[in-house]
C-alpha cells in the first residue's frame, strides 16, 4: 500500500515539503482573495455594522479549532494503535496551531463582543467551551515539553488527547446546560437570520484559506521535527 | 482478579492509616480554602448562601487533585509499580483498586467534612443531604480521571503544576453538575437531573478511565 509507504518520516519528509509549498501558496491566493471579499465587496450588516466583518477572520478560526482538536486525536489514536513514528510527529505538529486558532477565536470574539453586546466577555457557553479547549491544547503542549524522551512524549501526550476528545463534547454540554441554568438566553450567537451570499461566500474562502494554512504549517512543523529527532 | 483488587485497596488503606498526617492535610486543605473565601468576598449571609455551591465543590476538587501526586509516586519510586505491571492481574484491574482506594481516602472523608462547611455559609439543613450526595456521587470520577493524569505525569519534572493543567480542564463537567444539583435544589427546582448526569459521568469514566490509567501506566514505565 502506498500508504504505509509514506508512514515513514523519511519518505514522507520530501512529500511534506512538496504539500506544505502548494499549500501556503493556496492559503496566500484564498487568503486575499477572502479578505477582499469581505472588506469590498460584502455589504455592510444592518444591524451590527462594520463590526460583523470580523466574522470572516473569527468563524474560520472557531471551525479551525476544533477540528484540529479531532484531528490531533485521530493521530494520536494511530499512534497508540499503530505505534508508528509519525503519527505522534503529526499530532505534535498540529497542536501549537489548533492552540493559536483557538486563541484567535476567543480574541476576536471579544474584540466583536465590545460594540455588539457591549462586553469583551460573556460567560456564554460557546466562549466558556473555547476557552476551555484552549486549556486542553495547552496541557497536551505542556505535556509533550516536560518529557524528554520523545517517543514517551508522542504516546502520553496520545492517551491525553483521546481523553480530551472523549470529554469535548461532555464539556460542551455542561457547560450549555451550566449556562441556561445561569443567565437565560440574554445572548445569543445563533441568530444570524439569512446571511448575504457574499457573506458567506467571504466566511468559505476564508475558511478554505485557514485550512491551507494549517496544512502548511504543520507540515513544515513536522519536517522540523523529523529534522530534530534526526529520522 | 478481584483479589488482587481487594488486596491493592487494603493495602493502599493501610498505608494511608500508618501515614495519617497525609490524609489530613488534604482535609485541612480544603477546610482552609473554604474558610478563606467569605474573608475575601465578605460575609454577606445571602452572598455566601448563593456562592457556597460552588465555593465548596471548588475546594473538593482542589483538594482531591492535592493528593493525587502521592497516587502512583511511592510505588513508582520503590518498583512496587513495576511489579504490578509485570503481575498475573490486569494491569487495569489494579488501576481501578489505586483510583478506589484515592478516593476511600482524599474524597469520601470531603463527603463527610463537607455539611460542616456548609453550616459555615449558612446553607439551609435541607440542603447538605443534596451536597453530601453529590460530592459522594461526584468524587469518585474526580479520583479517576486524576488517575489518569497522575499516571500521565509520573517521575516528571514540574509535575505537581503540570498535573493540575491537565487534570482541572477535564474536572469542568463534575464541578458545573456537582454545585449545579446544589443550586437547583436551593432554588426549589430538586437536583435530580444533575445528580443523574454526574451518575452518568460516574459510570462512562468507571468504565473507560482504568483503561487510560493503565496505558498511561505503561508508557510511564516503559
Amino acid at each position: 500500500m502506498k500508504w504505509f509507504w509514506y508512514a515513514s518520516p523519511q519518505t514522507f519528509y520530501p512529500l511534506a515539503g512538496r504539500i506544505a509549498r502548494w499549500s501556503a501558496l493556496g492559503a496566500a491566493v484564498l487568503a486575499v482573495c477572502g479578505l477582499y471579499i469581505g472588506f469590498f465587496v460584502a455589504p455592510t450588516d444592518a444591524q451590527q455594522g462594520e463590526a460583523y466583518r470580523i466574522i470572516f477572520i473569527h468563524v474560520p478560526a472557531a471551525w479551525m479549532s476544533m477540528f484540529i482538536y479531532v484531528v490531533m486525536a485521530v493521530w494520536s489514536a494511530l499512534c497508540l494503535a499503530l505505534n508508528t513514528r509519525l503519527s505522534g510527529m503529526m499530532a505534535a505538529a498540529l497542536a501549537p496551531t489548533g492552540a493559536l486558532f483557538t486563541f484567535i477565536a476567543l480574541w476576536t470574539g471579544s474584540l466583536w463582543g465590545k460594540p455588539t453586546w457591549g462586553t469583551y466577555w460573556v460567560w456564554d457557553a460557546r466562549l466558556t467551551s473555547e476557552l476551555i479547549l484552549l486549556f486542553l491544547y495547552l496541557g497536551f503542549i505542556a505535556l509533550r515539553a516536560s518529557i524528554d524522551d520523545p517517543r514517551r512524549a508522542d504516546r502520553a501526550a496520545a492517551v491525553l488527547a483521546v481523553v480530551g476528545v472523549v470529554n469535548v463534547p461532555i464539556i460542551y454540554y455542561s457547560v450549555q446546560w451550566w449556562n441556561t441554568l445561569h443567565q437565560g438566553a440574554s445572548v445569543s450567537l445563533t441568530r444570524a437570520p439569512s446571511m448575504a451570499a457574499t457573506m458567506l461566500t467571504g466566511m468559505l474562502v476564508m475558511a478554505l484559506a485557514f485550512w491551507l494554512y494549517a496544512i502548511a504549517v504543520s507540515m513544515v512543523r513536522v519536517r522540523c521535527i523529523i529534522r530534530e529527532r534526526g529520522e | 482478579m478481584l483479589a488482587a483488587a481487594r488486596c491493592v485497596v487494603y493495602r493502599d488503606l493501610l498505608l494511608a492509616l500508618r501515614r495519617r498526617g497525609d490524609v489530613a492535610v488534604a482535609l485541612l486543605f480544603f477546610v482552609i480554602v473554604a474558610s478563606l473565601f467569605p474573608l475575601g468576598i465578605g460575609a454577606e449571609p445571602n452572598l455566601l448562601r448563593s456562592i457556597a455551591p460552588g465555593v465548596i465543590w471548588v475546594a473538593a476538587l482542589l483538594s482531591s487533585m492535592l493528593s493525587l501526586g502521592r497516587l502512583f509516586a511511592a510505588d513508582y519510586d520503590d518498583g512496587t509499580l513495576e511489579q504490578m505491571l509485570l503481575g498475573a492481574a490486569p494491569l487495569g484491574v489494579v488501576a481501578a483498586a489505586k483510583a478506589f482506594a484515592h478516593w476511600l481516602v482524599a474524597g469520601l472523608p470531603l463527603v463527610a467534612i463537607a455539611p460542616l462547611i456548609a453550616l459555615q455559609y449558612d446553607l439551609g439543613a435541607g440542603l447538605w443531604g443534596i451536597l453530601a450526595l453529590s460530592l459522594l456521587v461526584g468524587t469518585p470520577v474526580l479520583s479517576l480521571l486524576g488517575a489518569v493524569g497522575a499516571a500521565l505525569t509520573l517521575g516528571l519534572r514540574g509535575g505537581g503544576v503540570l498535573l493540575s493543567l491537565l487534570v482541572l480542564p477535564l474536572y469542568v463537567p463534575v464541578l458545573i453538575m456537582g454545585a449545579g444539583a446544589v443550586e437547583m435544589a436551593a432554588a426549589g427546582l430538586g437536583g435530580g437531573g444533575q445528580l443523574l448526569v454526574l451518575g452518568a459521568m460516574l459510570v462512562l469514566a468507571a468504565a473507560f478511565a482504568p483503561w487510560a490509567i493503565a496505558a498511561a501506566l505503561r508508557i510511564s514505565l516503559e
